[in-house]
């Protein structure tokens, strides 16, 4: 499918109440900002499961989607730097999936990969080892985590041409390629569209081919 | 930053060995950076980074530029960025030398509880499992007691341990113990300390060899 280039609330459309959504970053650093304020000003987005590092920072980027009341579910790997997290989850608004940060990445490379999932020596021995399989393979013990797919991913990318292809920035990269792979619609939010050709072959991070539709950032850090 | 803080990434950083591949964690570890100077280490930040620079000057400040603490840095010479996946691929896959994490305790067998604390709802994890499974080398650096006096090297953990794999080395603005066979060796005490003070406030058994 060729992208589309529209504007923040036409894309978040795409996202139906009770959707698993992707939403990159690592706190507010590559979070498609733009795409998350228009998600918030959307009544249609609601019961979402977001699949995210974090959840933003208290009223910022995811954080504000929680206090809109748009996130029923989380799967995450460090929740505790927004305190409206903690709270929410206290008052049973929130329910909350916690993955070592490795095992979440992956889990989502593995999704837009193709894969059932991975063996990972991360975590066994822990708590967070409870109600996983548990396989030993070459005198090492591994569990077994399944891998996560979404309904929608939203990105953050510096650039991006026409066509769709995306190159990042600095540690804005992050969890964004990976979750680039793993919707089954993906939106881009982007600094800047170029021609076909202004971004080189060999810089292009994330091809083309996965990505959707493309929206201007107007929210920045 | 405290003197104790400083204090202890000080010790840190001279256990360091030149060209190794550098993972530091969130608090004290951070700081560390501040004293290997200009000696040949690669500092790798899990949210996507290696070459890892000095924090920048006001000016210099790029929104897009942090380490795992969220803080911004500078870029080195020779510097890469690259996805979360890749970066724990780097961890998992053991080509990181080195990794320095703090700690809420640490029992008899090196082994470190840091992610979790009893009565509070667990929602935070971060990197700290990988870290402790991937690195080759992993470096506890912690204060002796916590903020009540309590010893951090117990006996047993009492929170729920990172990893079933211990540390190599523990370092603390007091004393640094190593992990031999299975078990803590006392190998160094700050000059500003003594046997007697690290003897009363450990509660974990151990060996000297000083």
């Amino acid at each position: 499918m060729a992208v589309a280039i529209t504007d923040a609330g036409e894309a978040v459309g795409q996202v139906r109440s009770g959707d698993t959504v992707m939403v990159g970053g690592f706190g507010l650093v590559g979070a498609p900002l733009t795409l998350i304020e228009a998600l918030v000003a959307s009544d249609a987005a609601r019961e979402l499961t977001v699949i995210s590092n974090n959840l933003g920072e208290p009223g910022k980027g995811l954080g504000a989607l929680l206090l809109a009341g748009g996130v029923r579910r989380a799967i995450g790997s460090y929740f505790t730097s927004n305190p409206d997290v903690v709270a929410a989850h206290g008052r049973g608004e929130l329910e909350v999936e916690l993955l070592p940060q490795g095992t979440l990445s992956e889990a989502i490379r593995s999704g837009g990969a193709g894969l059932g999932g991975f063996y990972t020596p991360t975590g066994v021995g822990t708590q967070l080892a409870e109600g996983r399989e548990e396989r030993e393979l070459g005198g090492v013990r591994y569990l077994f985590c399944a891998a996560l797919r979404a309904d929608v991913a939203l990105v953050r990318a510096r650039a991006a041409d026409e066509l769709g292809n995306l190159v990042y920035d600095k540690t804005a990269r992050n969890f964004n390629p990976d979750m680039a792979t793993a919707g089954a619609t993906v939106i881009a939010e982007v600094d800047e569209i170029v021609a076909v050709g202004e971004i080189a072959p060999d810089e292009v991070a994330t091809p083309h081919l996965f990505v959707d539709y493309l929206v201007r950032a107007e929210v920045t850090l | 930053m405290s003197a104790v803080s400083e204090a202890i990434a000080r010790r840190v950083a001279g256990h360091l060995r030149d060209g190794e591949v550098v993972n530091l964690g969130i608090g004290i570890p951070t700081l560390v950076a501040d004293f290997i100077e200009d000696r040949p280490l690669v500092l790798h930040t899990e949210n996507g980074m290696l070459g890892v620079g000095p924090t920048p000057a006001g000016d210099a400040v790029d929104v897009n530029l942090v380490n795992a603490g969220k803080l911004p840095v500078s870029e080195t010479p020779g510097a890469a960025y690259f996805s979360s996946s890749e970066s724990f691929a780097m961890i998992r896959g053991g080509h990181v030398g080195v990794a320095v994490l703090g700690a809420l305790q640490v029992d008899a067998r090196g082994r470190v509880a840091n992610w979790a604390v009893p009565g509070r709802p667990i929602l935070g994890v971060g990197g700290a499992m990988d870290l402790l499974v991937g690195a080759r080398r992993v470096i506890v650096a912690t204060t002796h007691v916590t903020k009540q006096g309590e010893p951090k090297l117990v006996q047993e953990c009492t929170l729920p341990l990172t990893a079933e794999r211990p540390v190599d080395l523990v370092v603390t603005e007091h004393a640094t113990f190593a992990v031999r066979e299975g078990g803590l060796v006392l190998v160094e005490v700050a000059p500003d300390s003594s046997r007697e003070w690290v003897a009363e406030h450990t509660a974990a058994r151990y060996e000297e060899a000083l």
